[in-house]
């Protein structure tokens, strides 16, 4: 059984429109339109789309925060809303715009807490506290109140809270938002120890790619409330026609540029010195080697396809960006 | 009508101990988030103490020849103002708008997430606000009231013990309309106009203004039993300076038991109403 299943997953918002002086217009905007999806555990799943696609909707509706207009969910067999505080106690959610922790307490107090309202036995907090502790490094600040942490040290406060009950499938809704790229980096790290393990699902919203990248073997694109993508980022790739790049500087410019099986030329730049190959079916060796036969290398560089250049293809192909009011 | 849900568990040993033991943990939180703001309960404090001045010089100026109005001496008056003066903080009756900002900044989707109800955590943590003005701001009013004026001391030991309980009667009931009038903002975002009515009609109604006694029988029996007001001020006064017999304190305890589950009720009910209605606020 899948530990998450959504079927016809549907969200609407009712938004009220100025028309005119003083008569408001209802409209309806549809967050989310239909999403059909499994995710099996042990997944690594990212969730992304374009502003207003409708991924933080779509989590809220699997952490039984909202209630669908239509169609089903369940996490952990569980259906989010009617059972949102048995189902409570088997998923960890971080918000990276909202905080979990009490403001006004240190981290210290508000895992003790977690601990009570979450009842966890002591043994297992403590060991799931040393391991944050350790990997997160939150020694520093654990007597801070959370009002006076630094963000990247707040996230990784609700990062702890999130995991000390020892949830079973882990939702993050844009986990590194407004962190530096050493704050990410740590982030990006304890995830992937985290996964490593296989025994938690995690579903993961963002607009930085790079954590797609580092984490998700499974990526699912959704704009305008509908999936448009679900695959591999190396599917992803195919399906846009991004592919590998090998470039290869010249001693001398050739007569005309080689055929290669498998990689046809791209590019011919700096008058025929600098050859660009795609890379289809052949590996980056079979391109050198048959380049080293007919010319003189001076380098060769490889480029890999930049995903969020795939990425904006995709959102921008899809009419406008932004759905108003959602 | 009345449907049962049979999913929940009967409440056993096994299920009541940890229940208690969150209840508490959350409690002994909300103590000591409000610990930390030690400065604002001193100003508290002076400005309640300066305030009870006030109220003090006008009730007593209220009495007649024979030195009573409305059933209290000049000595019950006298603990009634400065007993009530500790009370308003215990009670928090004013200000607080923590669920309402929660509602309109969408934080209010943590809460959710927590495996506790909303209503349960969010009670449980008034109760240690409470615990902590009851010691910050409750104690400094009934030390100082004494120095500057004859007060009335309960002459019956039992008085006491029902004093406390009809207080923290009185927080769940007051914490119980404040919740309500802060889950407005599901439905109206902004909880100012509530709000205004509530910080109105709560001082007139609770008895803060003046002793309820004040005003035609009639219609301070009305408001005694017809509406939840004077229990959260009122009534634990009334025991205190024993206006009544003790049966009649009793009763009044037994009426605010009755609110306190009444409201306690309904902020469930309008709570499970908002949700299914919710909007998470700000994506």
């Amino acid at each position: 059984m899948s530990v998450i299943e959504m079927d016809g997953l549907r969200k609407e918002f009712t938004v009220r429109v100025r028309a005119g002086r003083l008569r408001r217009e209802k409209r309806t905007v549809t967050a989310v339109d239909g999403v059909d999806l499994r995710v099996e555990r042990g997944e690594m799943l990212g969730y992304i789309g374009p502003n207003g696609a409708g991924k933080s909707t779509t989590l809220k509706m699997l952490t039984g925060v909202l209630m669908p207009s239509a169609g089903v969910a369940r996490v952990c067999g569980l259906r989010p809303v009617a059972d949102r505080t048995r189902l409570a106690l088997r998923i960890g959610v971080v918000f990276g715009q909202r905080s979990q922790l009490w403001w006004d307490l240190p981290l210290r107090d508000s895992f003790g807490l977690l601990r009570h309202v979450y009842r966890v036995p002591a043994g297992a907090h403590a060991a799931r506290l040393a391991r944050c502790r350790d990997l997160l490094d939150l020694d520093g600040f654990l007597d801070t109140p959370v009002r006076q942490l630094s963000l990247g040290q707040r996230m990784r406060g609700e990062l702890t809270a999130a995991l000390l009950h020892g949830p079973e499938v882990l939702f993050l809704d844009e986990p590194t938002i407004g962190l530096d790229v050493v704050s990410k980096q740590a982030v990006r790290g304890f995830l992937a120890e985290l996964g490593r393990a296989g025994d938690i699902t995690l579903v993961l919203t963002t607009h930085d790619l790079a954590d797609i990248e580092r984490l998700c073997r499974r990526l699912v694109v959704i704009d305008h409330g509908r999936v448009v993508h679900d695959g591999s980022i190396a599917e992803l790739h195919r399906r846009y026609g991004s592919r590998r790049m090998v470039v290869a500087e010249l001693d001398a410019a050739l007569p005309e540029p080689p055929v290669l099986p498998g990689a046809p030329v791209q590019r011919v730049e700096a008058d025929g010195r600098r050859l660009v190959f795609a890379l289809e079916s052949a590996s980056v060796a079979e391109v050198v080697a048959a380049l080293a036969g007919v010319a003189t290398l001076r380098d060769i560089s490889i480029v890999e396809p930049d995903i969020e250049a795939v990425v904006a293809r995709l959102y921008e192909r899809k009419g406008p960006l932004l759905t108003p009011g959602v | 009508m009345g449907s049962v849900t049979a999913t929940v568990a009967p409440p056993t040993d096994a299920h009541v101990t940890p229940w208690f033991r969150t209840f508490g943990a959350i409690v002994a939180a909300g103590f000591r988030r409000h610990a930390t703001y030690r400065q604002a309960a001193v100003a508290g404090v002076v400005t309640n103490t300066v305030f009870g001045f006030l109220r003090c010089y006008i009730f007593l100026a209220a009495t007649g020849a024979a030195g009573t109005v409305a059933g209290y001496d000049r000595a019950q008056l006298a603990t009634f103002v400065w007993a009530g003066q500790g009370l308003l903080a215990v009670i928090a009756i004013w200000g607080w708008t923590e669920l309402a900002d929660r509602i309109r900044t969408g934080e209010v989707a943590a809460d959710l997430l927590r495996p506790v109800h909303p209503v349960t955590s969010y009670l449980a943590a008034d109760v240690g606000r409470a615990g902590f003005a009851a010691l910050a701001r409750l104690v400094p009013p009934l030390v100082i009231g004494p120095f500057f004026f004859a007060v009335y001391l309960p002459r019956q030991w039992a008085t006491v013990p029902l004093f406390v309980l009809s207080v923290l009667l009185a927080v769940v009931i007051c914490f119980g309309c404040r919740y309500l009038v802060n889950a407005t903002a599901y439905w109206l975002q902004d909880v100012r106009g509530p709000m205004i009515l509530w910080t109105l009609g709560s001082g007139v109604l609770a008895g803060l203004y003046f002793p309820l006694g004040f005003l035609p029988g009639w219609l301070e029996s009305t408001l005694r039993y017809g509406t939840p007001f004077p229990s959260i001020l009122q009534v634990p006064l009334d025991v205190l300076v024993e206006r009544e017999p003790m049966s009649t304190g009793l009763g009044l305890v037994g009426i605010q038991c009755g609110w306190a589950v009444l409201l306690l009720a309904l902020c469930r009910l309008v709570q499970r109403r908002a949700e299914r209605r919710l909007v998470v606020q700000g994506g």
